[in-house]
């Protein structure tokens, strides 16, 4: 019951901050909502007993990712905060549109025959991930690392070409 | 259970962001407020601010804090992997070294292509 | 099964505590530390008139600064300038969470003795990059947008080496929780920081930068931005941004002694005391450094993070691996 408090909350901080997000006028304020939404995410991942991965859902998306958007919102010109307008005029086309796309995906999840498991959840600790992708992912793992240098050496040739 | 260890952690944020709210409203209803259009003007070492606020793009700092997130990827795997190698043998270690290699050679790369220098 | 309520009692009780103890240990008596170890080093006193030996220093400077006018800039986006210290401050408090203090008993003092208590630490000092940069743009002034874009590049390019260091204490005692950490060391040449001196000077170095100290406080140096990303904060305001800096510089020294130094362990004396001598012995050598050594540009300090700290970190990483594997 306490957990589903919890859930309901965290649901509500991410909701919010998500809908800040995309609806904001200010892209500085927008971006800064980021962090709630990731920091509700956190909080699900550690019901879901992933305590490591809400680790580095902080370090990676609230510490990292964050910064990088910040870093280049505000050395552009709209980092000035100026109220820019959404360019949407369809807005009552819009609702409409969301209403009906809401309404297929809710009936869809209750309808469905979701299968339960049974038991507990299985701890997704740091030392059982870490054997697993020495083991079992460790293809998945090298790759990683390749695909890592390519974002790399991506960013950095673009950027460079930018001057 | 594990979950009390993050109640805490949830309670002490809670506790420490109305803590510190604390303080700015004590500050509030302590403090004398005499608002003048002068003393809400922006500080520019004394003369009248010029210009919007805002700062030159420069790439340097997207430039840093893109490396800053490959990186810090790269640390992220280091510590599931630190706390078990020990128990993998010498397998687990040559594939991490191997990993550590590819993304050394993307450090040497940033490092050669003038991504690291703040000019 | 787990006692809901009692549970959130105690840790309400707790986090008071925690929150009066770093307010009064970190800000009041660090600052009042800093401004008399400057002053000795200085071949002067420091502050020594309120109370014996300047002791009530930093209470009537709390005391006046909880009365100074909170002045807002017209410009400012004011949600955001008043929420970006609230970020910082409970940043550097909610790294304490992890620190153990030492024994009472078979008990372990510790706030939570988290699973993942490093990955912890590294993550609530990423998130007080989020704050200084918050506040450097809200406040609509050059200086702080500056001041706040280059100490978020400090502040952030230091945190690979620190979470290098980590790496390596975690692969040397095999677990990322702080008190198995300890535990993991046996007295004093036992302790991490002779097997793993490498990453112990990575780490003080990384910490020093983290949070804004001399030798790396160009963004924050009186003579270069004016104040940098807190030029506009005053008052209470601004107090709460120095108290996330200094909670934050002991949280560090903290878990410098905890990680290198061996935490609580040593003889005769409690263990309590070990930890606040082991972790005041830190704290000195942090303000020592500060009050000795001239700033470093911003090139170079962004030079010696990716260039030396973040290559050495890897290598030394790969040494320890090498050692213990083979």
């Amino acid at each position: 019951m306490g957990q589903l408090a919890a859930f309901i909350i965290l649901s509500a901080i991410t909701l919010v901050a998500t809908v800040v997000v995309v609806g904001s006028g200010n892209i500085v304020r927008s971006a800064l909502s980021l962090v709630p939404a990731f920091l509700g995410i956190t909080g699900i991942y550690i019901l879901l007993q992933a305590e490591f991965v809400a680790g580095i859902q902080v370090l990676i998306y609230a510490g990292a990712i964050t910064v990088l958007i910040l870093f280049v919102i505000m050395l552009t010109e709209h980092g000035t905060g100026v109220r820019f307008r959404q360019v949407n005029e369809q807005v009552p086309l819009g609702m409409i549109a969301a209403g009906a796309l809401g309404a297929f995906l809710i009936a869809t999840f209750l309808t469905t025959p979701w299968p339960m498991a049974t038991g507990s959840l299985p701890p997704y600790t740091a030392s059982q991930i870490g054997t697993t992708f020495m083991t079992n992912m460790i293809l998945v793992f090298e790759v990683t690392s390749l695909v890592l240098l390519v974002a790399l050496i991506g960013a950095i040739v673009i950027a460079r070409r930018e001057r | 259970m594990v979950l009390v260890d993050w109640l805490y952690v949830g309670v002490f944020a809670v506790v420490g962001t109305a803590m510190a709210a604390l303080s700015l409203g004590i500050v509030w209803a302590l403090a004398p407020r005499s608002d003048y259009p002068q003393k809400r003007t922006t500080y520019e070492s004394g003369v009248v601010p010029f210009g919007q606020a805002w700062a030159q793009f420069n790439v340097r700092y997207y430039l840093f804090s893109l490396v800053f997130v490959i990186f810090a990827v790269e640390v992220i795997y280091l510590y599931p992997w630190a706390i078990v190698f020990r128990q993998l043998g010498r397998y687990a270690f040559f594939s991490m070294t191997i990993f550590l290699v590819i993304l050394f050679l993307g450090l040497v790369y940033a490092w050669r292509k003038g991504a690291l220098e703040w000019s | 099964m787990v006692n809901w309520p009692l549970e959130i009692l105690k840790a309400f009780a707790l986090a008071a505590l925690m929150f009066t103890f770093l307010a009064i240990v970190a800000a009041m008596f660090g600052v009042l530390l800093e401004r008399k170890i400057g002053g000795w080093i200085q071949s002067r006193l420091g502050p020594k008139h309120i109370g014996p030996q300047g002791l009530l220093q930093t209470l009537a400077d709390t005391i006046k600064l909880l009365q100074k006018e909170h002045i807002t800039p017209r410009a400012v986006d004011a949600a955001i300038f008043n929420t970006a210290p609230l970020i910082v401050a409970v940043a550097g408090l909610m790294s304490w969470i992890v620190i153990p203090f030492g024994t009472l008993g078979q008990r372990v003092l510790v706030v939570r003795d988290l699973n993942i208590g490093l990955v912890f630490f590294a993550g609530m000092a990423s998130m007080t990059v989020i704050g200084i940069l918050a506040g450097g743009w809200s406040s609509n002034n050059k200086y702080s947008l500056l001041g706040g874009l280059r100490s978020a590049s400090q502040m952030v390019s230091y945190e690979l080496p620190l979470g290098l260091a980590l790496v390596a204490v975690a692969m040397e005692a095999g677990t990322l929780s702080t008190v198995g950490i300890v535990q993991a060391q046996g007295g004093w040449l036992g302790s991490l920081a002779f097997r793993q001196f490498p990453a112990f000077v990575i780490f003080l170095v990384a910490a020093t930068a983290e949070v804004n100290r001399l030798p790396f406080d160009l963004p924050e140096a009186e003579s270069e931005l004016v104040a940098g990303y807190f030029s506009e904060y005053t008052g209470m305001r601004f107090a709460l941004f120095q108290l996330g800096e200094y909670a934050e510089m002991f949280a560090m020294a903290a878990m410098a002694t905890t990680l290198f130094l061996g935490g609580w362990k040593g003889p005769f004396l409690p263990p309590l005391v070990w930890f606040l001598i082991k972790m005041y012995a830190v704290v000195f050598l942090f303000m020592w450094v500060r009050w000795t050594y001239p700033r470093y540009r911003l090139d170079q300090l962004l030079n010696l993070s990716w260039k030396v700290l973040l290559p050495a970190g890897l290598i030394w990483i790969l040494i320890t691996g090498y050692r213990i594997t083979f």
